[in-house]
């Protein structure tokens, strides 16, 4: 039987939440809520609204973005991602749809439990914004970089 | 209406109150008898008197005629020379004659009570049917200024007092008037001139007593109107009760019960005054009265014009009147009182617009199908305040046409269909169906063979079943068969119906008449109402409501029997509909992960407040069972372990963070209470914890679900010693006369759990996407494999439908006066506007299934539509287009689109 101590040790690997005091990702394994889903079922479609973000404790999720020529899948997530993350930090419909590709296990984090440890911790937005930040220049290089590439290949 | 209540009460009760008066008469002897023999029991045998030697006899049973000393004081008249006794059998034998007369005078008392009692019920009940007879026959205009709870406060309430009153009406003025006037005429013969001064006083009284309560009635009918505003207000605001929430009025309210209370207060301490103070007034002028006795008789007998014998009668007559004179007061007062409820309830219910009866008696004969249909000429139609609704409407609908009526708000199309179903009634012109005037035709003719709706949705208390066959109720058609007790109850029903001429048919009889709508029987018009209901797609909705509805085993004990069967077959289908991972069912054997410790430990619903799983703590009854297995101390230290994680986790946040939905064991403002308790148990075991500790950490592990929990505080051990508990605790409350739980039991069926429930009898993994739904789409398609939807479509139908209808939306409610305007096969169905809580496309779906319907060779009828949407009249044969009140077009749909300007504007918006 999962316990807390177990989803808190797979929370802490979520690199967002890396940087959080360990009793309060209890707190927030205690909120979220344990759910399975079958092969097939999907966890969010592409265009809702989100209103969680889903942290997989075991299986494979497929991400799929649906185009007018029909599904294409452009990714796979496995053990202790972290889906969906966007929707619980700002208000944007899903960019994909997430498909369960086996059996799944996941954390489902509300937006209003996640935004309420925040509003309670301040802190601890503080750390989001450290791990956003991060990301972003990541994006930012990859950006650049990639734009360099393209620079080159149109020049060529 | 009699507008004077003792007229009322005498039209309507001469002859027991005749009887009523001999009975009084009749007990008169043994009334004065019981009030000599003592005089005699004392002066006889006890005191001795004409017992002065031994030896000597009395004789008993001398029976004289009982005249008052003030009227006859001459010998005795002897009826019966009577036996002769000594002194101790004297005694006995006047004591024991004493025992039979005060008997007797009881039994007496007994019957003339009794008797006046049934008398004041029979009229009063009489009064009661009279005044809701005429609330149905009231044109439909007056309940626009009438408040529900008035009329119900009126017939319930106000006319109380009259019943008591009835009784009295007329035997307690003859009999102390006769009282009364004896004892006048006495006075008179002993001297006339203190006879003539008493006449004067009690005429004096008579005069100025009327005049003092002139004020009371007066008042009397003010708190009457007050009390009965007060009730209109209290109604109203119970009907309005989610505007005041929703506009934070309910101190607007508060202040307007309070100044009607306080009115009532006033009004009635100003009764209280003045009642008092004529009472007064009354004692102190019969005492004065005494007072000239005394000064002037006294005066006259010092100077010897009145001889003192004469006095001392006079005072003695004197004494016997102020008693039936205050008796008569106190019967005038009580007169003037109820007089004035009557008179101003009469008011309230005068009309002379009123139904004639004969429009609403019930009929032997069939009632003859519409041949032809409405021939309206020169319509015109003008409400209350004066503007014209609708003018210079003349036109011809036949039987079977269908035809919308349209036209812009306002314009008339509404009043028109109102006008049809006699909701409003026609200001000038003729409105006929089948050549008699509308008003002519009897409610049994229209009220069958005219349907109408409209966007009421309003629903009486009752099964859903009740709510469609209302329509069919018009009069008994089968007589219930009735057997002994309840035959001889129901020959009382109709005797006393029959003596207060209240209504005599039997409401216990089959009232829906099958016939009618030719079917034969119940089953039959099941299926007619599910074949309506799948037409106006509302049969789903029904089964729905069935699988979440319960059944009584006594009534359906063949469908909890099949019941029982599903949950087998769906127990053994789990594993292969891939639900074993996530539905528990209940074994009796097994711990069930799903639910919390106290329901593994109870095992069943709770039919009683302590065994309900929030009290199970302070339970003595668990909590001696819980120690005797050993498991209160280890339930105790799990509870200190989830009080402590919980006090960790949650204790730094704020008390409206929503982390706290999550929390199902304990609400935000606990928690202070459990860091308390917590410290003051510290280390220490259960025994060294207060009481209310105790019950306070035991709360915990009873609510504890450790799939949902998940703090891992379970194991196999203490599940094993559950199980244990859960089965002594099971034997020991099977025991009791009324076991305060309903035992889960996958052999048994639970008449308090509902239908899916008892099916599932289980628990449904919350951690499950979709776990629910799937169960719940299982359980349906398992219904219809085992061909038992037709059951739980019956039980779908005997769902409570709540006051009002509010347990159901407001689309089905619609829907199901449609679908019963359906069930009683109209010659012509009117509808006005219903239906507006459809979307477009449903109003359309629907209106093409009833459209179909209507068409349908075997049963055709005529519809006329006033639709929401203009646009729906496309579908029409015909369409009535208004405008101001007046019909400016008629013609078919596709004429007018092309030729009609309003028309294509209407259908354009």
């Amino acid at each position: 039987m999962a316990t807390l101590v177990q989803e808190v040790d797979i929370l802490r690997k979520i690199p967002l939440f890396s940087g959080i005091d360990p009793v309060k990702l209890k707190l927030l394994a205690f909120a979220s809520e344990r759910v399975e889903y079958d092969t097939g079922q999907n966890l969010f479609r592409q265009g809702e609204v989100g209103d969680a973000a889903y942290v997989i404790v075991h299986g494979v999720a497929d991400i799929i973005v649906e185009t007018k020529d029909g599904e294409i899948p452009v990714a796979e997530f496995k053990d202790n991602a972290f889906v969906g993350e966007i929707a619980i930090l700002c208000d944007v419909p899903r960019t994909a749809t997430v498909r369960a590709k086996t059996k799944l296990v996941v954390l489902k984090i509300k937006k209003e439990h996640f935004l309420g440890l925040i509003n309670d911790f301040p802190e601890l937005g503080i750390e989001v914004m450290r791990e956003l930040a991060s990301r972003l220049s990541n994006t930012t290089n990859e950006l650049s970089e990639t734009r360099r590439e393209l620079e080159q290949s149109k020049s060529k | 209406m009699e507008p004077n209540l003792l007229t009322y009460i005498w039209k309507n009760s001469k002859k027991e109150q005749t009887v009523a008066l001999l009975i009084i008469l009749a007990s008169m002897p043994t009334y004065f008898l019981s009030l000599e023999l003592p005089k005699q029991i004392v002066n006889g045998p006890i005191q001795g008197v004409g017992f002065d030697n031994p030896g000597d006899i009395a004789t008993f049973m001398r029976i004289t005629l009982p005249l008052p000393d003030f009227l006859y004081s001459g010998e005795p008249i002897v009826l019966f020379s009577g036996v002769d006794f000594e002194r101790v059998g004297y005694l006995m034998a006047l004591s024991i004659s004493f025992l039979i007369l005060v008997s007797a005078n009881g039994i007496f008392k007994l019957i003339v009570n009794t008797f006046k009692g049934r008398m004041g019920e029979r009229v009063l009940r009489r009064l009661r049917f009279q005044l809701f007879d005429r609330v149905l026959r009231f044109p439909l205009s007056r309940f626009r200024r009438t408040k529900a709870s008035e009329v119900s406060s009126m017939i319930k309430d106000e006319v109380e007092p009259m019943g008591q009153f009835i009784g009295d009406a007329f035997a307690m003025p003859l009999f102390e008037g006769g009282q009364a006037a004896t004892a006048l005429i006495f006075i008179f013969l002993q001297d006339v001139y203190l006879g003539v001064l008493t006449i004067v006083m009690v005429s004096f009284q008579a005069w100025l007593i009327p005049r003092l309560r002139k004020p009371i009635i007066k008042l009397s009918k003010q708190r009457q109107v007050a009390a009965r505003t007060l009730s209109g207000r209290l109604g109203e605001i119970v009907e309005g009760i989610s505007d005041m929430h929703v506009n934070d009025t309910s101190n607007y309210e508060r202040s307007n019960i309070s100044s009607i209370l306080n009115r009532l207060f006033f009004i009635r301490f100003e009764l209280f005054k003045r009642n008092f103070s004529i009472k007064f007034l009354n004692n102190f002028l019969l005492q004065f009265l005494q007072f000239l006795f005394y000064a002037l008789g006294g005066y006259f007998a010092i100077r010897g014009t009145l001889d003192i014998g004469q006095l001392v009668a006079v005072i003695a007559a004197f004494k016997d009147l102020p008693g039936p004179i205050r008796g008569l007061i106190n019967w005038d007062q009580k007169r003037t009182l109820v007089e004035a409820r009557y008179s101003q309830i009469v008011e309230q219910f005068a009309s002379d617009s009123l139904l004639e009866p004969e429009k609403q008696t019930t009929t032997v004969e069939k009632v003859g199908k519409i041949t032809k249909g409405f021939s309206i000429s020169n319509l015109g139609v003008v409400d209350d305040t004066g503007s014209t609704l609708l003018e210079r409407t003349s036109v011809e609908i036949g039987v079977n046409e269908n035809v919308a009526v349209v036209g812009p708000v306002n314009a008339g199309a509404t009043h028109f269909s109102q006008v049809l179903s006699r909701v409003i009634l026609p200001t000038s012109g003729r409105v006929e169906l089948d050549d008699t005037p509308l008003e002519d035709l009897p409610e049994y003719f229209t009220g069958r063979r005219v349907a109408f709706i409209d966007g009421n949705s309003y629903f009486p208390q009752g099964t859903i079943l009740e709510s469609l066959t209302y329509v069919l109720k018009h009069q008994p058609i089968i007589e219930r068969m009735r057997e002994g007790k309840a035959k001889t109850a129901h020959e009382d029903f109709l005797n006393e119906a029959r003596l207060t001429r209240n209504s005599e048919l039997d409401f216990d009889a089959e009232w829906i008449d099958y016939e009618n709508i030719g079917i034969q029987d119940q089953d039959k018009l099941i299926s007619r109402i599910r074949e309506i209901l799948v037409l106006i797609d509302l049969e789903e909705d029904i089964r729905g409501l069935g699988i979440r509805g319960s059944l009584d085993p006594k009534i359906y004990p063949e469908m909890c029997e099949q019941i029982l069967q599903a949950r087998q077959i769906f127990r053994s289908r789990l594993k292969v509909l891939g639900f074993d991972s996530f539905v528990e069912p209940f074994d009796p054997e097994k711990y069930n992960d799903q639910s919390t410790l106290g329901e593994n430990l109870l095992f069943g619903t709770a039919t009683t407040p302590s065994f309900q799983s929030d009290n199970l703590a302070s339970n003595t009854l668990i909590r001696e069972m819980l120690r005797k297995q050993g498991l209160e101390q280890s339930l105790f230290e799990m509870g200190k372990e989830v009080a402590s994680t919980t006090v960790e986790l949650f204790g730094d946040l704020s008390a409206n963070n929503p982390f706290f939905d999550q929390l199902n064991y304990m609400q935000a403002d606990d928690l202070p209470e459990y860091r308390a308790a917590l410290a003051r148990i510290g280390e220490g075991s259960l025994d060294g914890a207060t009481k209310e500790d105790q019950e306070l950490v035991l709360r915990l592990p009873f609510a504890y679900t450790e799939t949902k929990n998940r703090l891992g505080l379970l194991n196999d051990e203490l599940k094993d010693k559950i199980i244990e508990t859960r089965k002594i605790l099971r034997s020991a409350l099977s025991e009791l006369e009324h076991p305060p739980v309903a035992f889960f039991d996958p052999d048994h069926y639970n008449p308090a759990a509902t239908v899916i429930d008892n099916i599932l009898l289980g628990r449904v993994a919350s951690n499950v996407a979709e776990g629910p739904e799937r169960v719940f789409q299982a359980i349906t398609d398992l219904m219809d494999e085992l061909h038992l939807t037709d059951e739980i479509f019956r039980i779908g139908l005997d769902f409570n439908v709540g006051t009002g209808g509010k347990r159901l939306s407001e689309s089905i409610r619609q829907k199901l006066h449609l679908a019963r305007s359906l069930l009683k096969q109209p010659d012509i169905l009117i509808i006005n506007q219903a239906l507006n809580t459809l979307d477009a496309k449903g109003q359309k779906k629907l209106l093409e299934a009833v459209l179909d319907k209507s068409r349908d060779s075997s049963h055709p009828f005529g519809i006329i539509w006033v639709p929401m949407n203009p646009a729906l009249s496309q579908v029409f044969d015909r369409v009535l287009l208004f405008k101001d009140g007046e019909l400016v077009a008629d013609d078919t749909p596709a004429k007018l689109v092309n030729e009609n300007e309003l028309y294509k504007s209407l259908l354009a918006n």
